[in-house]
Formats: structure tokens, C-alpha cells, sequence
């Protein structure tokens, strides 16, 4: 993609994730989960489990890769 | 109506029986005619019908209907039209074939109304699905298909076992809610979990699906589970193990998902992912979980279908899935990338797309019956979802690195495939009431609500920004060639390799044995020949004449004794 289509497509998202958690102050959630009623609880949440996942799924990588012939020729992924 | 009491498969097998004989545009109506006129048939059809039958003095239900198994009737009939449009360009017999006989066993599976009959359908299911993988025609389809079909039978076995032992309790052959008590309940549990790819259970799908072709995929990933989330849905609702199981199925696939280069099996952990929702609404077991369940099943074949035939489309164009070797095609397919991204939204739950209005259902009924724990957890597993189905598969095929292709857009009906299942998303996550109005039991959960919208958007798009981050910080971790180790380990390494220890320690046992076995024998031979052989002792010829001599002086000695004896007294 062209420089200027990412960039446009990056601001967007940066503008969106801008203006998503404030709404959270300017009506009344109601809310099954005393966290749920937290300003931002989804945003955090989103942002910190999808970082962890990328993170341990690294590690994760360092256990389980093998090379691509693990199994033997034409038997491996 | 004679019509009426048809059960669904038939038309499928009869279609499979005339795709054999014939070729060209006439198999190609066959093939049309099979999900549609079946449909049709199906809308005519109200639940109550039971038709029974008599064999071997079992009482035998072989076709049934009620909401559960009609809303299932219909999803097959949508998912086979989908897959069968999908695959009209293919000059293939056999997939055209198996993939009917496919489409009709997994209908009858779900109409089957006693468990002998389920077990039937169940062997037919495994049966014809196996030779969608082998039609792929590589050794690595031919050997991913023969560890598919050895799960698959064991799954069957497991299944009529745990029948028999139902039926010699006392059990009736009826296929209602079975539950895990006693030991019947456990196995046929288990033969449900293979199919439906319970955590260390699952590797089959991982495994195989990847190996198939790239239209037969498609028919696969609509069939198999789905009739193992329709059979945990009638068996086994409110088994609160369901719950812990469909947590673990949620989260550990993602994980795998982020590091996997083939993009066909990373949509394969994404299933077990999606699977785990449903199982775990399965698990808890009230109405609106259950709805949200057999919802969520419902939307998935439709756009994991989608996301599959998109993969597919690739692969089928350029010969290539892994994301090493993809990128930038967004050029040259625009509309298989703008369809993928309409999959990828819906199987992120993003609002007016299908997943949106059936995951909400489980989520809340998980929260409602207070399972905290469990639903942190499906909520993690969300935001995984998007990352790797919803970002990465359209991301690093169509996008990311412009590896310089060559590539056109796919055949029409590939992309009329996919555009029916994308208009079927995006109609579903707009209008809900399409599909609530279908569900078994009656709906008043209403999805579109502004906390739960701008809830889901903050998640989404907080993720996205995670991957930027992550991205831009390096952090992310490259697409590479490699294997990733799972649970096949267990039967494709450990279980060889302790064979082949198992035979290394035995073999010098084994020679030490035959030699001393050896040496005791020669010993014993040399012993016996030494005294019978003709030189022996044993075995030496005696003349008659000293026979007599000997006896002779036998005899004096005995006379002489005599008369010793005699005279003493």
C-alpha cells in the first residue's frame, strides 16, 4: 500500500481510539459487571490482552518451532 | 405430503449417485439442484415430524425434527450451496462426490432421532470426508488424511460403544439429553469432543483441514464440528465441564494463530477458537446461552466459509498460502481482499456484521450466571480473534510486503461464492431477527444496544492499535517457515519414537537370549551324540554271544547265592 493510504488509514484509527474512550464519560452504561461500569475498562482490556497475547505467543514460538522438515520429507507442514 | 417425511440426506445421496455418471453443465444442475431443491423441500417441513422404523427389533428413529435440528438443516443447506458454488469450476469427480455424500451425512446426522442412527451418519460423515482431503492428491494430503480418519474412526468407536453400554443399562435408543453420569455418558462425551476438537482432541482439524483442496476446505469446515456442537447441544446442555472446556478451546488456539505461516491453518485455530464459544454457551446451559450457541454456530460456517474461500481463492491463484510468501495482492484481487475484510469483520464481532449479534448472546448469558472468570477470558479471547483472523489473514495476504505476484482476480464463481456469503453477513449482523426468529427457543435479547456497541468498539479498535503498536515497535513477530509443535507430537513423534526405543532396548536383549538359547542347544546335541551317536557308548552294536555269556553268569551268580542261602539255614 501506497505511503499515503497507510498513513491516512493509521491517523483514522488513532482518531477513532481518540474519541472511543471518551464517550464512556458522556452517558450512563449500564453494566452486568462492576468492571464493566470502569471508563475505559474495555479499551485497556483490548489493547493490554492483545499485547500479552503477540508477547507470550513469542515465547510461546521459542518452545514450539521446528524446522519445516520436522516430521520428514513431504510429512512436515 | 408423501414429501413431507423425506428425510434431508436423500437428496444429497441421490445427487452424489448422478454427479458419478455424469460430466459437464448436467452434473454441474445436479450439483446446484441438490442444496436447493433440498432447501426448499426443508422450508415445507414443520418440527413434530417423527418417522420411526423397525430394525433388527430397535426402534429406530431415522428422521426427526424439532427447532434445533431444523435451524442445523438449514445451515448445511446454506453452507453446501456456498461450498458447492464455490467449487463449480473443478473437473474433479471425486470432490464433487464426496462433497455431496458429505452434505447429506452431516444432514442426517442431525436429523437422526435414536443413536444408532447418529452413529451410522457419524461413520459416513468420516468416511466421505476423508476423501476431500486425499483429493488434494499429495503424499502430505494422503498421510494428514489417513491421522484424520484414524481420530476420526476412533471417535466412532468410542461413540457405538459408549451406545451399547447405554442400551445394556437400560437406556433408551432415543437421542435426548444423555449427560456424564456413569460411564456410557463419558464416552459418547468424549466421541463428541474429538469431532468437536476438545483441547489435546483438536489437532485433527489443525492437521488436516490445511492439507485439503482449496474448495474442498470449505465444505469441511462447514460440516464436521458443527454436527458436534448440534450433538453437545442435545446431549449435554448446562454440563458445567462444557464451560472450563470452551474457555480452554477460546484462548490457546490464538496464541498458535499469531505464529503460524500457513494462513488456511491459522483460520484453523481461529475454528477451535469460535468452536469454544459455542461450547462454552453449550456448558452453561440456559436459553439465551444456548441461542447464542447454536447462533454463533449458524454465523460461523457462513463467515469462517467466507474467510476459507477468500484463503482459498489465493491459494487456488497463486499457488501459495504461507505468509512468507504472500502479500500485497489487495492489487491485483480487490475484490477477494474487500470480501476477505468483510469475513474478517464478521468473525471479529465488529457491530452490523454476523458475529456481532451472536457471540454478544453467549458473553452476556456467561456474565448473567456468573462465570467472572470465564467471561475475562472470552473477552481476551475476543480481542485475540481479531487479531490474528480479524488483522493478520487479511494483512499479510493481502498486504504487508508486495512480494510481486502474479495474480488476477478468481473464477466468477468463485467470487459469486463468497459475495452470497459476505451479503449473508453483513444482512444477518444488520437484521438479527433474521436468525433470532430461527433459534430454538424465543428471543428477547436485543444486540443493538449503545453500551455494548461502543463497549465492542473500544475493545476492536484498541486491539488494532496493539497490533500498530506492536508493529511499528518491531515487536511483532515475523511470519516463518517452521513448524509449530502441538498435540500430534504426541502420535506423529512420541509414540514412533518409543517404539524405536522400545525395539533398541530389546534388540541386543533379544540376540543375547538366541545366543545363550543357541549354546544350551549345541550343548545338549554334543551330550547326546556323545553317547548315542554311532561312535557312543549308548549306541555301540553288542555280539549275541556275549549276550548269552553275560546272562550266563548271571544266572551261576544267582544259583550260587541260592545254595549259599540254603545251606546256611
Amino acid at each position: 500500500m501506497d505511503k499515503f493510504n497507510v498513513r491516512r488509514v493509521l491517523y483514522s484509527l488513532y482518531v477513532c481510539c481518540a474519541i472511543l474512550p471518551i464517550i464512556d464519560f458522556l452517558y450512563h452504561r449500564h453494566s452486568l459487571h462492576p468492571w464493566e461500569s470502569w471508563p475505559g475498562f474495555y479499551a485497556v482490556y483490548g489493547f493490554v490482552g492483545c499485547v500479552l497475547l503477540v508477547l507470550i505467543a513469542k515465547l510461546l514460538r521459542r518452545l514450539v518451532k521446528r524446522p519445516e522438515n520436522y516430521y520428514g520429507k513431504g510429512n512436515g507442514r | 405430503m408423501w414429501l413431507a417425511e423425506l428425510p434431508p440426506f436423500v437428496p444429497f445421496y441421490v445427487a452424489a449417485l448422478l454427479a458419478g455418471v455424469t460430466r459437464g453443465r448436467i452434473r454441474v444442475l445436479i450439483l446446484l439442484a441438490a442444496p436447493l431443491l433440498g432447501g426448499l423441500q426443508l422450508l415445507g417441513i414443520e418440527p413434530g415430524i417423527e418417522v420411526h422404523s423397525r430394525f433388527l427389533g430397535y426402534q429406530l428413529i431415522p428422521f426427526r425434527v424439532d427447532r434445533l435440528s431444523l435451524l442445523f438443516g438449514y445451515l448445511f443447506h446454506i453452507g453446501a450451496f456456498l461450498a458447492i458454488v464455490f467449487s463449480l469450476h473443478v473437473r474433479d469427480t471425486l470432490q464433487h462426490v464426496a462433497g455431496l455424500c458429505y452434505a447429506g451425512s452431516a444432514l442426517g446426522a442431525v436429523f437422526a432421532g435414536d443413536l444408532i442412527t447418529l452413529f451410522v451418519f457419524w461413520e459416513l460423515l468420516a468416511l466421505s470426508s476423508v476423501f476431500l482431503i486425499w483429493a488434494r492428491r499429495s503424499e502430505r494430503a494422503l498421510v494428514a488424511g489417513f491421522r484424520y480418519l484414524m481420530m476420526h474412526i476412533l471417535s466412532g468407536v468410542l461413540l457405538l460403544t459408549g451406545v451399547l453400554l447405554h442400551l445394556q443399562q437400560g437406556g433408551s435408543l432415543q437421542f435426548t439429553y444423555i449427560g456424564l453420569d456413569g460411564l456410557s455418558g463419558w464416552l459418547i462425551f468424549i466421541a463428541f469432543g474429538i469431532k468437536c476438537a476438545f483441547p489435546l482432541l483438536h489437532n485433527w482439524l489443525t492437521d488436516a483441514y490445511p492439507e485439503a483442496t482449496p474448495t474442498a476446505t470449505v465444505f469441511l469446515s462447514a460440516m464436521t464440528t458443527k454436527v458436534a456442537v448440534y450433538t453437545l447441544a442435545r446431549g449435554f446442555p448446562g454440563t458445567e465441564l462444557l464451560i472450563y472446556i470452551g474457555v480452554v478451546m477460546t484462548c490457546f488456539p490464538i496464541f498458535y494463530a499469531v505464529i503460524e505461516n500457513d494462513l488456511r491453518r491459522v483460520l484453523g485455530y481461529s475454528m477451535i477458537n469460535q468452536i469454544g464459544f459455542m461450547v462454552c454457551g453449550i456448558g452453561i446451559g440456559t436459553q439465551l446461552a444456548l441461542n447464542g450457541a447454536v447462533a454463533h454456530a449458524f454465523n460461523e460456517v457462513i463467515f469462517k466459509g467466507l474467510l476459507l474461500m477468500s484463503m482459498g481463492a489465493v491459494l487456488h491463484v497463486t499457488g501459495r498460502i504461507n505468509g512468507t510468501d504472500l502479500g500485497g495482492l489487495y492489487k491485483t484481487m480487490p475484490k477477494t481482499a474487500t470480501l476477505c475484510i468483510i469475513g474478517a469483520a464478521s468473525i471479529s464481532a465488529f457491530p452490523l456484521f454476523s458475529g456481532f449479534v451472536s457471540k454478544a448472546m453467549i458473553m452476556t448469558a456467561v456474565l448473567k450466571e456468573g462465570h467472572d472468570w470465564a467471561w475475562l477470558l472470552l473477552l481476551f479471547a475476543s480481542a485475540g480473534v481479531f487479531h490474528h483472523a480479524g488483522i493478520k489473514i487479511p494483512y499479510f495476504a493481502f498486504f504487508a510486503h508486495d512480494r510481486g505476484l502474479k495474480a488476477t482476480e478468481p473464477p466468477a464463481n468463485m467470487l459469486l461464492a463468497m459475495l452470497l456469503a459476505a451479503l449473508l453477513c453483513v444482512m444477518i449482523g444488520s437484521y438479527p431477527r433474521l436468525l433470532y426468529d430461527l433459534l430454538p427457543f424465543p428471543v428477547n435479547y436485543q444486540a443493538y444496544d449503545f453500551t455494548h456497541v461502543i463497549a465492542q468498539l473500544q475493545l476492536l479498535f484498541f486491539a488494532a492499535l496493539a497490533f500498530v503498536w506492536l508493529n511499528l515497535r518491531g515487536l511483532y513477530p515475523p511470519e516463518l517457515s517452521a513448524v509449530n509443535l502441538d498435540s500430534d507430537w504426541t502420535y506423529r513423534r512420541l509414540l514412533p519414537l518409543t517404539v524405536q526405543r522400545l525395539i533398541a532396548i530389546g534388540q541386543p536383549l533379544d540376540a543375547t537370549m538366541r545366543r545363550w538359547g543357541t549354546a544350551c542347544g549345541k550343548a545338549l546335541i554334543n551330550t547326546l551324540s556323545r553317547h548315542h551317536a554311532p561312535q557312543g557308548l549308548l549306541a555301540r552294536n553288542w555280539p549275541t554271544g556275549s549276550m548269552v555269556l553275560w546272562v550266563a553268569l548271571l544266572l551261576g551268580a544267582y544259583l550260587l547265592a541260592y545254595l549259599f542261602e540254603v545251606s546256611d539255614q
